[in-house]
């Protein structure tokens, strides 16, 4: 680790099983530098949140291991291989939610699919499990300007899910949805997260929704985008929402994170 | 576009079409098409002849006084039909009818109503331009965000200083649109309106070349026409620019 | 037009300014049946009276243009007509509609071919096309061919630029999308590109012929003595004025008519989001 800022919790140790390595990662915009220098590891299984204040590059770098943006300089290794573009192995799910307003619910779920050229019965089929699974069913037919916020952000999640990505790559998700379907969903996230077994890399604002979903939570520090902390909030993931919401490890640790951020407030 | 890094500027492919049509003019395959370069030469001495100055002093008034008159008329109906809705009800309808109707076949009825005169241009002129004026400013009027009018009447404002200092001036980057594009439709109805009258102005001038085959003067009125129709375009788009920066942030 | 025309700088966002494009298409939906009548009505109303007073000898009252126009159709002319003058009309829009959205759909995806043609009709839609109708006279004579290329000088330069603007300004969130599903950009041309720029491909073939009409009644009246536009011509020569202006009203109405259609169909059709109900 380059990084000298405080690493509290958790030494990153190289023994974990990390699907997602990211080393140096650097990203210039002409003059303007976005990242400097990031090393990070995405452990197998597990919610990663990057979280820290507006314009820290974190959605610059979550674009980046999705292989949308080329970096100026480093490398994204995913399963050990150099990511130079999208990949099967990845699937991202957009802040906009990008879904294609010609097209019906099944069809936007099922487009990662179509694109791989499979046909139209089987790929209707899986894009129908995972409608079902984000709590959709019977909307396979309607189109995404009779969605609320909130399910339409449901279509992207289940389209990423359909081509059984390893790494779901999700990009301030909820920002564009409102704040009771925004609870609702992230309880629906961690129940998903628990029965997909699969690595999630999850970029926020909100210091509540990091703690509440993530199992480790990198924060970044402001312009240029570095490394400064990285948390690993205990917190029982048995208990009932309402009860996670209230547990004393819960708020401890948003209060943690808000004192290490605030100096960025301006 | 790029050429080994350096930006190359969009207008510059036009200098590319200037050169096709100078080759395809000195090669003389088509009369009617002669060499840019003596359309250029017979421009400038064109311009200076009695003849076109006076053609092209008919021209450009009828074209301000019918824009003029389009403007105040589309602003002011504009702005009625966004506020009060007996007027758009009224009015809607003509409005959105007459904005994509073939109006050159209106052009013989004027002839007949205003004489085969400056009149007819004029009123040509201004029922080219003045709907799409009426309708942009109109829904420039419907876009004012009602908290900016509340924040006015809360603050006391008169009705006439919440038009002239609120209602107006938010809307203005729609108005100016709608004025850019009336000026668009003004320019190609002084010609239609001249070009079917034919015994004023540019029109008649037209009528003269054609008939001549004097093909470079023909060309050169043209060209005169087409750089004057773009730069006036150009400088509305400049103004609108200035006031687009708060379209956003409204 | 729809398509603003910008002279210089980086190509804005296809904006209808005020929306108003959906005006047709929502006329009768928008102003409800009453006040669309009493507004029919009253101008009808002030038609007929203005022309008892008369203010023009040669303005006919709306009951006088109407019986004309009966007459007309009665009588075959006026159907006659519109044979000659559509005739050109729907030629010369499908070529300029091929040539357009094609040219368009390359401008919006090759930087190339933008800097080359993309200025060439910005100049082209802002000019007044009209002056160079009495030219083609020369080389295509007074026939249909003449005509037709009156509709395309119109029409082709504002189906053109609405293509390419549509298909430059596509969703790029979803042509991210698809790259992310590491979709092929034959596929991101042919499922997200296009279809996320038909709407406004189609609303530039509608702008196109709404230019289309005004090209060939410009055609009639200045080089061609045919169809509506020769009617209008005639009769007016022989002071026959209802007659001239039922001509000329009925080509306002069937244009209309037939542009609202088409956005009654785009909105239906192509915009579901749009879609009401």
């Amino acid at each position: 680790m380059s990084i000298p800022a405080a690493v509290a919790h958790v030494e990153q140790s190289a023994t974990t099983d990390a699907v997602v390595e990211v080393r140096g990662i650097c990203k210039k915009y002409g003059e303007v530098e976005a990242l400097r220098n990031i090393d990070l590891d995405f452990p197998r299984g597990k919610l990663t949140t990057l979280l820290g204040p507006s314009g820290c590059g974190k959605t610059t770098l979550l674009k980046i291991i999705a292989g949308l943006i080329e970096p100026t300089s480093g490398e994204v290794r995913v399963s050990g291989r150099p990511v130079s573009g999208p990949g099967p192995e990845r699937a991202f799910v957009f802040q906009d939610f990008a879904l294609m307003p010609w097209a019906t619910v099944m069809r936007n779920v099922a487009f990662g699919l179509e694109l791989k050229g499979m046909g139209k019965a089987e790929r209707q089929a899986i894009a129908s499990k995972y409608i079902a699974e984000v709590g959709l069913s019977g909307f396979e037919d309607k189109y995404p300007h009779e969605l609320s916020g909130g399910m339409r952000q449901r279509v992207g999640l289940a389209r990423a899910f359909a081509v059984n990505a390893e790494v779901l790559l999700l990009d301030e998700p909820f920002s564009a949805v409102d704040e009771q379907n925004r609870r609702k969903f992230q309880e629906d996230l961690l129940r998903l997260v628990e029965k997909e077994r699969k690595t999630f890399i999850f970029v926020t604002h909100s210091i509540e929704e990091a703690v509440y979903v993530s199992d480790r939570i990198v924060l970044l520090s402001r312009r240029p985008g570095r490394v400064s902390q990285i948390i690993e909030p205990k917190i029982d993931r048995t208990a009932s929402p309402d009860a996670i919401r209230r547990d004393q490890g819960y708020l401890d640790t948003v209060e943690e994170i808000w004192q290490g951020l605030k100096h960025y407030v301006d | 576009m790029t050429i080994y890094g350096y930006r190359v500027p969009m207008m510059a492919s036009l200098i590319v079409w200037c050169l096709i049509w100078e080759l395809v003019g000195q090669s003389g395959v088509m009369f009617l098409i002669p060499p840019l370069s003596s359309i250029l030469a017979s421009a400038v001495t064109m311009v200076q002849t009695q003849t076109w100055q006076a053609a092209a002093l008919i021209t450009l008034h009828s074209f301000v006084i019918g824009m003029a008159l389009a403007i105040l008329v589309g602003v002011t109906l504009g702005v009625l039909m966004g506020r009060f809705k007996a007027v758009d009800d009224l009015f809607g309808i003509w409005v959105n009818i007459f904005v994509s109707a073939p109006l050159s076949a209106l052009v013989p009825v004027l002839m007949i109503l205003f004489g085969m005169g400056e009149t007819t241009v004029i009123v040509t002129v201004f029922l080219f331009a003045v709907w799409i004026i009426v309708l942009d400013t109109r829904a420039g009027i419907r876009h004012v965000p009602t908290s900016l009018i509340e924040m006015g009447r809360s603050y006391g404002a008169s009705p006439f200083a919440l038009y002239s200092k609120i209602v107006l001036l938010a809307a203005l980057p729609e108005i100016l649109a709608g004025i850019r594009l009336g000026l668009v439709r003004g320019v190609k109805g002084v010609v239609i309106g001249q070009l079917l009258v034919s015994i004023i102005g540019y029109g008649e001038l037209f009528e003269l070349y054609s008939r001549s085959f004097d093909m470079e003067n023909f060309w050169a009125l043209t060209i005169i026409l087409f750089a004057a129709a773009m730069l006036m375009s150009a400088a509305i788009e400049h103004i609108e620019k200035k006031v687009e920066y708060y379209a956003g942030v409204r | 037009m729809m398509a603003s025309s910008h002279v210089n700088g980086p190509v804005r966002a296809v904006h209808s300014p005020a929306g108003w494009g959906l005006g047709l298409g929502r006329l009768f939906a928008r102003y409800p049946a009453i006040s669309r009548i009493l507004s029919l009505g009253l101008f009808f109303l002030v038609w007929e009276i203005a022309g008892r007073v008369p203010i023009s000898y040669a303005f006919p009252t709306f009951l006088e243009t109407f019986y004309a126009f009966a007459t007309m159709i009665a009588d075959g002319s006026l159907i006659s007509a519109y044979g000659s003058t559509l005739q050109p009309l729907i030629i010369g829009i499908a070529i300029s509609g091929t040539v357009g959205v094609v040219l368009g759909t390359v401008m919006g995806l090759s930087r190339m071919a933008e800097w080359l043609v993309a200025p060439l009709f910005i100049v082209l839609q802002s000019a007044p096309m009209a002056a160079l109708i009495p030219l083609i006279t020369f080389v295509y004579g007074i026939g249909l061919a003449a005509k037709t290329l009156a509709v395309i000088m119109l029409a082709l330069p504002v189906i053109v630029l609405n293509g390419y603007k549509a298909v430059r300004n596509a969703n790029p969130s979803l042509v991210a999308m698809c790259y992310s599903f590491q979709g092929t950009r034959l596929q991101q041309i042919t499922k997200v590109i296009i279809p996320d720029a038909s709407p406004v491909i189609f609303a530039g073939l509608r702008l196109g012929l709404a230019a289309g009409f005004i090209g060939v009644i410009l055609a009639e009246l200045l080089i061609t003595p045919t169809g509506i536009g020769d009617l209008i011509t005639y009769h007016r020569s022989v002071a026959n004025y209802a007659e001239m202006y039922a001509a000329v009203v009925s080509i306002i109405l069937v244009s209309t008519v037939t542009l609202a259609a088409l956005e009654a169909f785009e909105i239906r059709v192509l915009r579901p989001e749009k879609r009401r109900g």
